[in-house]
């Protein structure tokens, strides 16, 4: 069995982000991390694989910075790793990157189960997973928090996932696409003997020309970054015993309407 | 382009009220683009919900495999019906489902599409300008997509105001078929258990949040429960937090700390890692504001802070503070408002 996580490093997720007059975000001293919300599909690929004999590979696309995110990956206890690069794609959008994606899954042809983190942090999108299993034809399931099954040989799955209005139990083939929420597991630690093979790792690196491909045109674009309007005014400190303090709350939200 | 799509998410019966928020934005940009309005109702009761929604028509499919609205049937029907009609744009609440939904199709049919989007502004070339955030709320993005083809949106939560509920609306109704069968759906909903009658955090108007502070609760725990601090927590969550919310109808929101902690479940976070909200009032109890929490609360109208450490980075976000114990303060605002509510 065969179980492949995507991942990427972004900023810590304690860092103060800025943005400067060139447009690029700066981050401070603060270092890279691997995505947070990959931490679950990483330690689940892994668990999974584990208990099935299986292995686990992890994917990144884009420039080195995300080998870092590759390398943790690998030190938590992921099999291989493997990153995708090429000039082109800095340019490209979510669709860009699923039909990357897609490609790559396509040429290890062995694949059983995609594993998502729920969104990449840095760009906001949980789109371009959707659009990766759309264009390998791959039935999706997202916010799964809870792997019931998983059957490679009989290409079966069965997950229960969380929506707002509650909680689905639901079968779907092999090959699929899934993504993870944190509920799903407790992210394991990398071990020492981890960390060592992990810095001793070779990452083949793979480009568009390797993976026969010619990205779409970008769809969208991005036309400005910014930093959302800071609150500069200090609270109004509201005083007294509790239940002068809490007189003093009711009457100001019922001037502003909020009650 | 012919008109401007809204996709409605129904659930037990009826459009989310996130649905009313996209319709009520997609009102907006017909009217200012002077396109039709067409509603797209999928699944159980479709026909019923149609007919409410203020729309120059609505496009409904009620076969029984789109119930639960389940994704493949859904998403190759929209796909379909966006091919066939061409629109110019494609709203839909930004809801797990609506995001799936569009992140398909547009994939089936190479459109751009723009999630969690907070404000639109239509180009003379018919593009949509639009904002949304990005690095989990610490930054903003101005975006754009492709006007060549329909560009598809998903809108942020409490972003838009909502469209007016109409039960006199009596938009026309055209059927239209399904384009899978059910041999053709890979995935099959075994089972649906609903979510209890909990406010939800997503599109609540007001918001109760516990953090670390929780533990601080002066109930003396069972002799055998198992983690003093814990029992605590839970139980000022239970007993605290809840009848506040209970009172003003809000929901019960949670600080990763809490959540990690073993205080309440996932499902309550907010922040990174957990759900970003924008409530009209939110209520921060025992939260210190960690640049995380901030994130996700942070686009809310009015917050309050109510933490023993007057340093809390929380007061330097809060309109309000209040620094004192929160088993002191909340209890007595919790009086306070049921006073108040007798009164009038």
């Amino acid at each position: 069995m065969h179980i492949v996580t995507f991942t990427r490093s972004t900023p810590d997720t304690a860092a103060r982000l800025t943005v400067d007059a060139d447009g690029s975000v700066s981050q401070g001293d603060a270092a890279m991390v691997v995505n947070p919300w990959d931490e679950y599909s990483l330690e689940e690929s892994i668990a999974q694989a584990e208990g099935r004999g299986g292995t686990a590979t992890v994917i990144a696309i884009g420039p080195e910075v995300h080998e870092e995110a590759l390398r943790q990956a690998l030190a938590m206890g992921v099999n291989a790793a493997l990153r995708i690069d090429d000039p082109v794609l800095a340019a490209a959008d979510s669709i860009g990157w699923a039909t990357a994606a897609s490609a790559a899954i396509r040429k290890l042809d062995n694949v059983d189960l995609i594993i998502f983190g729920k969104e990449a942090v840095d760009v906001g999108s949980d789109q371009h997973q959707i659009q990766a299993a759309r264009l390998l034809g791959w039935p999706f399931i997202g916010a799964v928090s809870r792997i019931l099954e998983l059957d490679a040989a009989g290409g079966r799955l069965r997950v229960e996932r969380s929506l707002e209005q509650g909680r689905q139990l639901l079968d779907c083939r092999l090959p699929a696409v899934i993504s993870v929420l944190k509920d799903i597991n407790e992210p394991r630690y990398p071990s020492f003997m981890g960390i060592r093979r992990a810095s001793r790792a070779s990452i083949p690196l793979w480009s568009l020309a390797d993976l026969e491909l010619e990205l779409p045109n970008p769809l969208t674009r991005q036309l400005k970054l910014e930093e959302p309007p800071q609150r500069v005014a200090e609270a109004e400190l509201l005083s007294g015993t509790p239940a002068e303090q809490a007189g003093a709350l009711i009457e100001r939200l019922e001037k502003e309407q909020v009650l | 382009m012919s008109a401007i799509f809204v996709w409605i998410e129904t659930d037990s019966g009826s459009a989310i009220p996130l649905s009313q928020e996209a319709l009520g934005a997609a009102a907006a940009l017909a009217s200012e683009l002077k396109l039709p309005l067409v509603a797209l109702v999928f699944g159980e009761d479709a026909g019923a919900i149609a007919r409410d929604m203020a729309a120059d028509e609505a496009l409904v499919c009620e076969d029984e495999t789109l119930t639960n609205l389940r994704l493949e049937p859904c998403a190759a029907l929209l796909t379909q019906l966006v091919r066939d009609r061409r629109p110019h744009t494609l709203l839909a609440p930004g809801t797990i489902r609506g995001r799936e939904l569009l992140a398909s199709s547009a994939a089936d049919l190479g459109a751009s599409l723009l999630t969690e989007v907070s404000g639109i502004v239509a180009q003379s070339d018919g593009a949509l300008r639009v904002t949304r955030p990005v690095y989990a709320g610490k930054l903003s993005e101005t975006a754009q997509g492709s006007p060549s083809q329909t560009q598809y949106l998903c809108l942020r939560a409490r972003a838009f105001p909502p469209a007016a509920p109409r039960e006199d609306a009596d938009t026309p109704v055209t059927a239209v078929v399904p384009v899978l069968g059910e041999d053709d759906i890979a995935t099959k909903i075994a089972e649906v258990t609903p979510a209890a009658g909990e406010v939800s955090l997503g599109d609540a108007a007001i918001i109760v949040s516990g953090g670390r502070g929780m533990s601080a609760n002066p109930a003396q725990p069972p002799a055998d429960a198992p983690d003093g601090a814990v029992w605590k927590a839970q139980h000022g969550f239970e007993h605290t937090l809840t009848p506040l919310a209970s009172e003003l109808g809000a929901a019960i929101g949670a600080s990763r700390a809490a959540v990690d902690a073993g205080y309440i479940d996932y499902a309550h976070q907010v922040g990174q890692t957990g759900k970003v909200v924008s409530p009209d009032l939110y209520i921060a109890c025992g939260i210190s504001g960690a640049i995380q929490h901030q994130a996700g609360m942070r686009s809310s109208k009015t917050i309050v802070a109510i933490n023993r450490d007057s340093d809390a980075p929380i007061f330097r976000l809060a309109h309000y503070g209040l620094v004192g114990d929160l088993y002191e303060i909340v209890p007595a605002l919790t009086a306070a408002l049921r006073a108040r509510s007798g009164a009038s």
